[in-house]
């Protein structure tokens, strides 16, 4: 445990060094707010209209939370593979990846600590989205559970999307290419249930329960839902799995 | 101590019964990279104290060899052990009591150089409590307290050899493990490299890899020549030098007058062979081999001032280790089977 925290805390000093820390989190914060006060203003709308003809109280969770939540899982399905694309290939390009792989510490400790780095960074973009949030509380109030539910799900879909662009940073020593490639795929997941409407049954199915994005609408509503949380871990696991099979692999392939 | 692994040795069986320790051992290593041969059969030992040269042509299979015992890759076939234990079996156990320098310095260029061996300390398993003594050590050690605040990115070539350095003796290992330490360094650095290293021995074992000849013969106590991935000879320095030559060269210079003196050289008994070197204003040069182990220098010098002749020069033509590394290399080469 001390080797992962070692390397995660290496990870995240690394983020905060360069510019990329600033970035993610500042303009995930920019877009966030964006969202926050366009749907505020449209939810101002609609309340003043359902109160001018008595249709009473808007839910302010259905009508403002939920679509902010969804909103947010779009913009870090473009930003956490920025996050993740240096994770292993910068260091096979410097060469600092002989300095892991001649420590004493296991591929799972390497893979495990550089996956902690990533969360962590991600955790605080989080935290700062929660400061647009907590203004809703300050002036409504809207049920604390399905604020937590969603925030819940954003972290496990996020660290489903931080296992999917290790793996790939672990493939090649070219940022671009991981960060391509770990795009592409995350948006594949994304739309692969478009085609579940032409689909049949049981495709249908099958279509449905892979897209990555879906998994999240019920952490939105307020649900947790065994399901969901079996996808996004078992997702996490397999990614990170994979990476340290890719990590040990091309020590073989030299 | 860990357990010492024995097993006949086919490259050099030193005396190991009078408290001599194997620290490595490498045993009929061989690492093919798809269909190239980087390693073939390479094999070799290391005494505890001992600095071990590793010396060969660019692309010899030198950190190929490096690599494979420091854990960073497993080689195709074979075994390499580190103070007893298997890189492959026990990567953990052997990691622990190594240091390596790859060939560039392993740093993250945006922490400082303290910050850095401060993760390296970490990484390589160094108590909290000790950390901070071990960084000031292997900083003061490695004489790169001046630029701890500095970030690792800004450093010279000189600086960022030497925290390399700083970083591979971090965990204070059995085995330090060097590539082209020297690579790069100005004249100056070169030297002050070489003796930290010099330095290092004793308390570590070392392997340092070069294709610099003379570094070898100023550093190292024993030397593996490898080309074409397989080692080509194993040995001092010093037994180098004498075991290629089979047999002595003197370098002779005879005023005789415009005579020739290569007959009355023949007769010395010893030599073997007088070759006619050069000829320079009536003045003579012989190279004259004699038997392996005699001492044929009184005797020629006797044979020419008997006849009456001025022997202006004599001197022992000894090979350098230039010649001696182009020899086994370009020997080894002409016997190079075509492999598919």
């Amino acid at each position: 445990m001390r080797n992962v925290l070692a390397i995660a805390g290496r990870e995240v000093r690394a983020y905060f060094a360069s510019p990329i820390a600033y970035f993610v989190v500042g303009l995930f914060a920019l877009l966030f707010g964006w969202f926050f006060s366009t749907i505020l203003a449209f939810f101002a709308d609609r309340s003043m209209q359902m109160g001018q003809f008595g249709g009473g109280a808007v839910n302010v969770n259905q009508m403002m939370i939920r679509p902010l939540m969804l909103n947010a899982s779009v913009v870090i399905l473009f930003f956490l593979p920025m996050i993740t694309m240096r994770t292993f290939a910068e260091e096979k390009r410097s060469g600092t990846y002989e300095l892991l792989l001649t420590s004493p510490v296991t591929d799972a400790q390497i893979v495990l600590g550089k996956f902690l780095g990533a969360l962590a960074l991600y955790a605080l973009m989080l935290l700062v989205s929660l400061l647009s949030v907590a203004l809703l509380f300050l002036y409504g109030n809207p049920e604390w559970k399905p604020v937590a539910t969603s925030y819940l799900g954003l972290l496990l879909m996020g660290g489903s999307f931080i296992s999917l662009g290790l793996f790939f940073s672990s493939l090649t020593r070219n940022q671009i290419v991981a960060v391509v490639l770990t795009f592409a795929t995350l948006l594949m997941l994304w739309v692969i249930n478009w085609a579940a409407d032409s689909a049949g049954p049981a495709m249908r199915t099958v279509l449905n329960a892979l897209s990555i994005t879906d998994h999240f609408d019920d952490f939105s509503k307020g649900v947790i839902d065994t399901k969901h949380l079996v996808y996004y871990l078992s997702f996490i696991t397999f990614g990170l799995f994979l990476t340290a099979k890719s990590v040990d692999s091309e020590r073989w392939r030299g | 101590m860990p357990r010492q692994h024995r097993s006949p040795d086919p490259v050099a069986p030193a005396g190991r019964s009078n408290g001599v320790v194997t620290v490595i051992e490498v045993q009929h290593v061989t690492k093919h990279y798809g269909r190239v041969t980087a390693v073939d059969d390479v094999s070799f030992r290391v005494e505890r104290g001992e600095i071990l040269g590793f010396l060969g042509p660019n692309g010899a299979g030198k950190t190929t060899t490096m690599r494979i015992l420091t854990g960073y890759m497993p080689p195709t076939q074979g075994k390499a052990l580190v103070a007893g234990f298997d890189v492959l079996e026990q990567p953990l156990e052997a990691k622990r009591r190594t240091g390596y320098l790859p060939e560039s310095p392993p740093l993250y260029p945006e922490m400082t150089v303290r910050q850095y061996l401060g993760f390296v300390a970490k990484l390589k398993g160094v108590a909290a409590a000790e950390r901070k003594k071990r960084v000031a050590w292997a900083m003061e050690r490695t004489r790169v307290a001046d630029v701890a605040d500095r970030h690792c990115g800004k450093l010279s070539k000189g600086y960022r050899q030497r925290v390399g350095l700083a970083q591979a003796i971090m965990h204070n290992p059995d085995v330090l493990i060097l590539d082209e330490p020297t690579a790069g360094l100005d004249p100056k650095q070169i030297l002050e490299t070489r003796d930290l290293i010099k330095g290092l021995a004793g308390e570590h074992t070392v392997i340092l890899s070069t294709h610099i000849l003379p570094e070898v013969a100023q550093t190292c106590q024993r030397v593996v020549i490898i080309n074409k991935g397989r080692v080509v000879a194993v040995d001092t320095p010093d037994n180098l030098t004498a075991r290629l030559k089979g047999a002595e060269t003197m370098y002779l210079q005879v005023d005789a007058g415009g005579a020739d003196a290569a007959a009355a050289l023949r007769q010395v008994p010893g030599v073997i062979r007088v070759q006619a070197a050069d000829t320079r204003n009536g003045v003579a040069g012989y190279e004259v081999e004699s038997e392996r182990g005699r001492d044929v220098r009184r005797q020629l010098a006797g044979a020419v001032v008997g006849q009456g002749w001025g022997l202006l020069e004599l001197r022992p033509l000894r090979m350098s280790l230039e010649e001696i590394f182009l020899q086994l290399t370009t020997e080894e080469s002409s016997q190079e089977v075509p492999r598919a």
